[in-house]
């Protein structure tokens, strides 16, 4: 194998990226809470209870065998030879976190804490599917899902990029760039959430009431507008974790860094945001708030691949045009491609992913002195785009099919959507027996074109 | 069609890699990589048409 060395970090640095990490589950608490709030008020509790169990489901099968597949850069893995270049293609480490100074005794306390992010992060990954599925994915078969997600395809990815695999050594061995470069997860986490969030839409179909016969959809309101603003700021906070522990365990960014990071991450975020409300006044006639609400997560996750490698400036543009990919994607995925996705989780996560992604790519300045996938500075980054293009192929063509097929195959064994009756009751009778709001005695169906 | 959706975005990912690992000029390698990922796009325009439901029979 060709190990590419883990950035090292110092005592005060592994403590800084500790309480970053601890952040990161304040960006899976607003994902639920937009998910519930886009959702209708019958199946609340259930998108709730749902999310929890997603969560705890991918950390622990991340847990029993994810990490163990996933590994970090510069141990154990698996190699095979092609025209004379190795191929890192999966990890060989034992399962269960053994090996891995939980204590931080050992002396490679980077390992220990890329394995803590990513079992957050994978909860992260898996609840983003949620959002599309909303109000007609029932629970069983979405903890399987996660699970299945949890412990094939983020671990795998998630080696090629960040555990030194064959993406990060594309700059080492094939001479693009510093390699597939991703430091806060907009690849790993938000677009391969994304396209789950596809695959689980187009298996579950559209909800009831979706789709006239005539074929225009219809608009279902999500029933909580405070809860899907207020995740707004919850979703800061977390990628502000999420984004300055990526780029110190994966990019090398000093804690100093931060500082930065955290003006990126603003910035993309409100420039998308501003951007979505500008684009819904210009159509509509007044800012919608909850695709202004899908356009700031997008500009967080559009921020994330190159959250230290970019000038603020440069980063606000990426917002901005993230925020506009997003606003137009939703109306675009909804109207002409009949995908019924009630969080708007493929435009957020996917789309404004691979734009970050290609951003990244051919706008980032990666310092010339920093080593980054065990390539150094040299003239230039020339093949850059190349990296992150092969990175982004390789979502669309491996990540893609692979969880469709999963979930394909999951559905002919448990199917994953609610019956028709099910589904007109409301998530929260169907598979919690209690509502979320049993006071409200509102089940109308307004929105349905008669 | 759905199937030959999906069988295009791993024929795409196919010929991203190929052009990777075994084109040495980089102009070679870009221009194969990126008719790579046009194959991806066919593919999954290919697998987004086949999941559309016709409209006469949405509900």
């Amino acid at each position: 194998m060709t190990p590419v060395p883990a950035a090292g970090l110092s005592e005060v640095g592994t403590a800084f990226c500790l309480a970053m990490i601890l952040l990161v589950p304040l960006a899976a608490l607003g994902l639920c809470l937009m998910n519930t709030g886009l959702g209708r008020s019958r199946s609340a509790a259930h998108a709730m209870l749902t999310a929890l169990c997603i969560t705890a489901t991918a950390a622990l099968v991340y847990f029993f065998c994810g990490f163990s597949w996933q590994g970090a850069a510069g141990r154990a893995a698996h190699v095979f030879t092609v025209a004379g270049k190795p191929w890192n293609w999966i990890a060989a480490e034992p399962m269960f976190f053994r090996g891995l100074p939980l204590d931080g005794s050992g002396s490679d306390s980077g390992a220990s804490l890329a394995a803590l992010l990513q079992m957050f992060s994978v909860g992260l990954a898996a609840l983003i599917p949620l959002g599309a599925g909303t109000d007609r994915w029932r629970m069983a078969p979405a903890c399987v899902s996660s699970a299945l997600m949890a412990g094939l395809s983020y671990p795998l990815f998630a080696h090629w990029a960040w555990g030194g695999g064959w993406l990060a050594q594309l700059g080492l061995h094939y001479g693009l760039g510093r390699g597939y470069v991703d430091a806060g997860g907009a690849g790993c986490i938000q677009v391969a959430g994304g396209l789950a969030a596809l695959s689980i839409a187009w298996i579950l179909g559209p909800r009831r009431g979706k789709y006239a016969a005539s074929g225009m959809p219809a608009a279902i309101p999500g029933h909580h507008t405070v809860f899907v603003l207020l995740s707004c700021f919850l979703a800061l906070m977390g990628w502000f974790g999420l984004n300055a522990s990526g780029a110190m365990l994966f990019a090398g960014a000093a804690p100093g860094e931060v500082v930065l990071i955290a003006v990126n991450t603003m910035l993309s975020a409100g420039l998308a945001t501003l951007a979505a409300a500008l684009i819904t006044r210009a159509r509509f006639g007044r800012p919608d708030a909850s695709l202004c609400a899908n356009g700031w997560v997008g500009g967080l996750v559009a921020s994330s691949a190159g959250c230290v490698f970019m000038p603020p400036a440069v980063a606000a543009l990426t917002g901005l045009v993230a925020g506009a990919l997003v606003t137009l994607s939703v109306e675009w995925i909804d109207l002409y491609l009949a995908v019924d996705d009630p969080g708007g989780s493929i435009s957020v996560h996917a789309v404004a992913g691979v734009w970050g992604l290609l951003a990244l790519g051919m706008f980032g300045r990666i310092p010339a002195g920093r080593v980054l996938n065990g390539v150094g500075g040299g003239p230039g980054d020339s093949g850059q785009w190349l990296a992150q293009l092969v990175g982004v192929a390789t979502l669309f063509g491996c990540v893609l099919p692979l969880t469709y097929s999963l979930n394909w195959l999951l559905n002919r064994f448990l199917p994953q959507r609610v019956s028709a009756e099910g589904e007109w009751q409301g998530m929260d009778l169907t598979e919690l027996g209690a509502g979320a709001y049993p006071e409200f005695v509102i089940h109308r169906e307004d929105f349905i074109q008669r | 069609m759905r199937l030959a959706g999906f069988l295009l975005l791993l024929a795409g990912w196919g010929i991203v890699l190929s052009a990777v690992a075994l084109l040495k000029s980089p102009p070679a390698r870009s221009a194969f990589a990126i008719a790579g990922v046009g194959v991806e796009a066919l593919g999954l325009a290919l697998a987004i048409r086949s999941h559309i439901v016709p409209r006469g029979e949405r509900s």
